[in-house]
């Protein structure tokens, strides 16, 4: 090769370490930082503490509780739907006008941005069906904004369920409903699984299309008003410590617990999803 | 009449992680001649073929021993590998023209080599064209998409664009499995062409093409060169009776 | 036999009752999307009409809160389209060459470190985004450059940069590994280097999808909020230079709603319609001009 050649090559290797350094680099500034400030200030009152201002509480029981309440509820709301969507588009859809218009609907909720999300759920479940800011407004709200994740991850597991699994159970007399449910699905359990966690990381992600929907008081809800009431997610209160209060000593700790979390659902999804979409090896194999 | 050497492999051995592929592989190529390699699947002829222009380098865990000279020259070790596949060139068994202008993918190679002069790329490409026999064929459809062309064209497109690097020797890994009986015996004729002024060593699995083409033939069965000689030779008396086997038929 | 038929007849009925629910939950999508735009543009387009549409696109001025209220939102949308510009300029470059790390380059190791540094900036809240911007990079604006207050536009620039580089880097990555290998073969076999194949054969070879993430790239720079509100300043001003506090259509949106009197507020749905017609067209960018060069292959 000429020497001109060999410096391009080299110049261009140069880069793509440079560029895949910084990207490492970034992540890994951004996590030291937050998680060295914040390790200090996550402590057992403070994980399992009130949040009161006046008296001087700076707990996050009541953001923990508020989150799980959500994302439960977004759960429960989303995933039938979506896996429903899903075994419809891959069992039993022809492909066709009808399933062309279906995937422009999950293309577009993925692409509209949350603070439209956030626009929408006041506008409609806050004040048109009148719930008000309330764990129900945000959880429906969010619901429609995870729907593209369930549906897309879970067609990929139903695609990725071996053929001859549904040949197989027709042939033995199954009807068709009783080798989805019976056969496909169980076989792509950990797909939907996978689905579930990265909504999870969604809504707990999520701060814009929240703080108008479910607002952001910072108290237990009452056990007979647990989906009616407002509550406080995790990162909202981030935003309200960080921006409103300026205690960045609880911002800090709730930055970092934020950050764990994520990381650990990433890593539960990782496992999962190396259990659906196991042996698709791709580059050179020898040829013999 | 004595040919020169061109290629010459003493004690190959060659490992894909535990699998033994390629046994102690010695065997001479010469200069201007085209070389069949025959076998059954996975007999390793394609691996020895890839080994000669170093394209075995793709692949992990592939280790390999021995020497392979060209031109008295080692290629085995470390060497600049973009220098010998310039001088190795490759055509594959399935046609890969490049997503681009048929003008493009002639040119390609010439432009990494650092020609960047019009005048002169248009020459190359159309001389390179008319030694792959294209040239009548595509020469009102330059700039379109070589995509578009058929596939015993396509494959004749990459014969065309290997030429245009100016090689020395051409590797081809059943350029014709994938074509057409019609384009098959073109691509055959061009060969013939070929060989006067390049060294060929051509991976078929066709024996009547081995036959009507090939000056020497090589059988390889189960990673072992059994017979290497002429191919009149190779066809009409086969030394070993795996060989004799296999040339008539009576073997995997 | 008569009871079989009846039950198969059961059965089947329960069958279609069951097949019509999951087309429904299919349905589900695109009332979703309906029901959704349907309630922005009637909440959001009876202000611009009463605003005027010229002077609420081009109008300068935004003081909703005033007695003699002004509606222009020009520095919101030039402050998100040079957000975004500035984020794509700086993110793709540093998001295709990661992608082709990952596709072509890194050993295992390495890949499954950056894979997963790639999967957490994805996971990452904005708002924590936003908390690093706020606490690291408008401290080191403030002291390293001429700004008063660090925040504005540079400082939305570098956060959103990271920001759209999982999507850069994911699609580009699946693109590049869908090229076929045999290209790949051909480029070597004719002598070209790594890097040679790489940038001459599989980049313009994969090049439909790096454009798609691209353009999905803009969409996560414009539409997002809760980061960029954390660092803009959330000042309206006309963006004149890279340190100029600037406010964002999304973070005037998010900022606004806490405080805003009625009118104020369906204003707010008004830039939510505009920032919707973003969307909608870079998915129409998305849909045409990319699967076009796709098919022109």
């Amino acid at each position: 090769m000429s020497k001109r050649r060999k410096l391009t090559d080299l110049i261009l290797k140069v880069l793509i370490w440079l560029f895949s350094l910084i990207t490492v680099g970034f992540l890994a500034g951004m996590v030291i930082y937050i998680v060295s400030r914040g390790i200090s200030g996550i402590s057992w009152e403070f994980i399992t503490g009130n949040y009161n201002l006046y008296k001087g509480e700076t707990g996050i029981l009541p953001m923990i509780v508020g989150t799980l309440l959500l994302i439960f509820t977004t759960i429960i709301i989303a995933v039938p739907v979506g896996v429903f969507a899903a075994i419809y588009l891959t069992e039993y859809a022809k492909q066709g006008l009808f399933v062309k218009i279906i995937r422009f609907g999950t293309e577009s909720l993925a692409g509209i941005p949350s603070i439209i999300y956030g626009l929408f759920g006041y506008i409609f479940f806050k004040n048109t069906l009148n719930l008000g800011f309330s764990v129900m407004s945000g959880a429906l709200t969010l619901s429609i904004m995870v729907l593209p994740i369930i549906v897309r991850t879970t067609e990929e597991a139903l695609l990725s369920v071996d053929p001859g699994y549904r040949e197989g159970s027709l042939a033995l007399g199954a009807t068709r409903l009783q080798t989805i449910f019976k056969v496909v699905l169980p076989s792509a359990m950990p797909g939907i699984l996978t689905a579930v966690i990265l909504s999870m990381g969604r809504v707990i992600g999520e701060t814009a299309a929240v703080i108008y929907t479910v607002g952001s008081v910072a108290r237990i809800p009452a056990f007979d008003k647990l989906l009616t009431s407002s509550v406080r997610t995790l990162s909202v209160h981030l935003y309200m410590v960080a921006l409103e209060e300026a205690d960045f000593v609880s911002a800090f700790a709730t930055g970092t617990i934020l950050m764990i979390i994520i990381a650990a659902l990433n890593f539960a999804a990782n496992r999962l999803t190396r259990r659906f979409i196991n042996g698709r090896t791709k580059g050179l194999g020898p040829t013999i | 009449m004595k040919k020169k050497v061109k290629i010459d492999v003493k004690n190959l051995n060659l490992h894909y992680g535990t699998f033994y592929a390629l046994k102690n592989i010695n065997m001479q190529i010469y200069e201007g001649e085209i070389t069949a390699l025959i076998g059954p699947s996975g007999c390793g002829k394609s691996t020895f073929l890839k080994t000669l222009n170093r394209m075995n380098d793709l692949i992990e865990n592939v280790h390999i021993e021995g020497s392979i000279k060209l031109d008295g020259n080692e290629i085995l070790g470390n060497i600049d590998v973009v220098e010998l596949r310039k001088k190795v060139g490759m055509v594959f068994q399935k046609p890969n023209p490049f997503p681009m202008s048929i003008y493009d993918n002639v040119a390609y190679g010439p432009r990494i080599h650092g020609i960047r002069k019009k005048a002169v790329l248009d020459e190359i490409v159309e001389d390179s064209l008319k030694a792959a026999a294209l040239w009548d064929e595509v020469k009102d459809r330059l700039n379109k998409s070589a995509l578009g062309i058929s596939g015993g064209q396509q494959q004749r497109l990459c014969i065309a664009r290997t030429l245009a690097t100016e090689p020395e020797v051409i590797l081809m890994d059943e350029p014709t499995s994938a074509l057409d009986p019609i384009s098959t015996s073109k691509i055959e004729d061009l060969c013939e062409e070929l060989k006067k002024k390049y060294t060929i060593v051509i991976v078929t699995h066709n024996m009547q093409q081995a036959g009507r083409i090939s000056d020497k033939t090589a059988f390889f069965l189960l990673g072992e060169l059994v017979e290497y000689n002429s191919t009149e030779q190779i066809f009409n008396k086969p030394k070993d009776e795996r060989t004799e086997r296999y040339i008539t038929g009576r073997f995997g | 036999m008569n009871g079989c038929i009846s039950g198969n007849k059961r059965k089947f009925t329960y069958e279609k009752a069951i097949e019509l629910i999951f087309a429904l939950s299919a349905f589900m999508m695109i009332i979703s999307v309906a029901v959704i735009c349907f309630y922005i543009f009637i909440e959001g387009v009876p202000p611009i009409l009463k605003i005027g549409i010229s002077n609420f696109l081009f109008g300068t001025r935004w003081a909703p809160t005033f007695k003699e209220p002004s509606y222009g939102i020009l520095p919101m949308i030039l402050a998100s389209l040079f957000g975004m510009l500035g984020a794509i300029i700086v993110g793709v470059p540093i998001g295709i060459f990661t992608a082709i790390m990952l596709a072509e380059m890194a050993p295992k190791r390495i890949y499954g470190l950056l894979k997963a540094a790639i999967e957490l900036l994805a996971g990452i809240p904005s708002v924590v985004y936003g908390f690093f911007g706020l606490t690291v990079i408008v401290p080191f604006i403030r002291t390293h450059f001429k700004s008063p207050t660090g925040t504005g536009l540079l400082a939305m620039i570098i956060i959103l940069s990271v920001m759209v580089l999982p999507t850069i880097v994911n699609i580009s990555e699946t693109a590049l590994r869908a090229v076929p290998k045999e290209y790949k073969e051909g480029s070597l076999a004719l002598g070209a280097s790594k890097m040679e194949t790489v940038f001459k054969v599989m980049v313009p070879a994969a090049k439909s999808g790096i454009l798609s993430s691209v353009v999905l790239g803009m969409g996560r720079a414009i539409g997002e909020t809760m980061a960029v509100i954390m660092v803009c300043g959330n000042i309206p001003n006309m963006p004149k230079s890279l340190l100029d506090t600037v406010s964002p259509m999304t973070a005037t949106i998010a900022k606004d709603m806490s405080y805003a009197g009625p009118f104020h507020q369906s204003v707010l749905f008004g830039i939510g319609v505009v920032l919707f017609v973003f969307i909608i067209f870079l998915n129409l960018i998305l849909n045409f001009v990319v699967r076009k060069s796709l098919d022109r292959k």
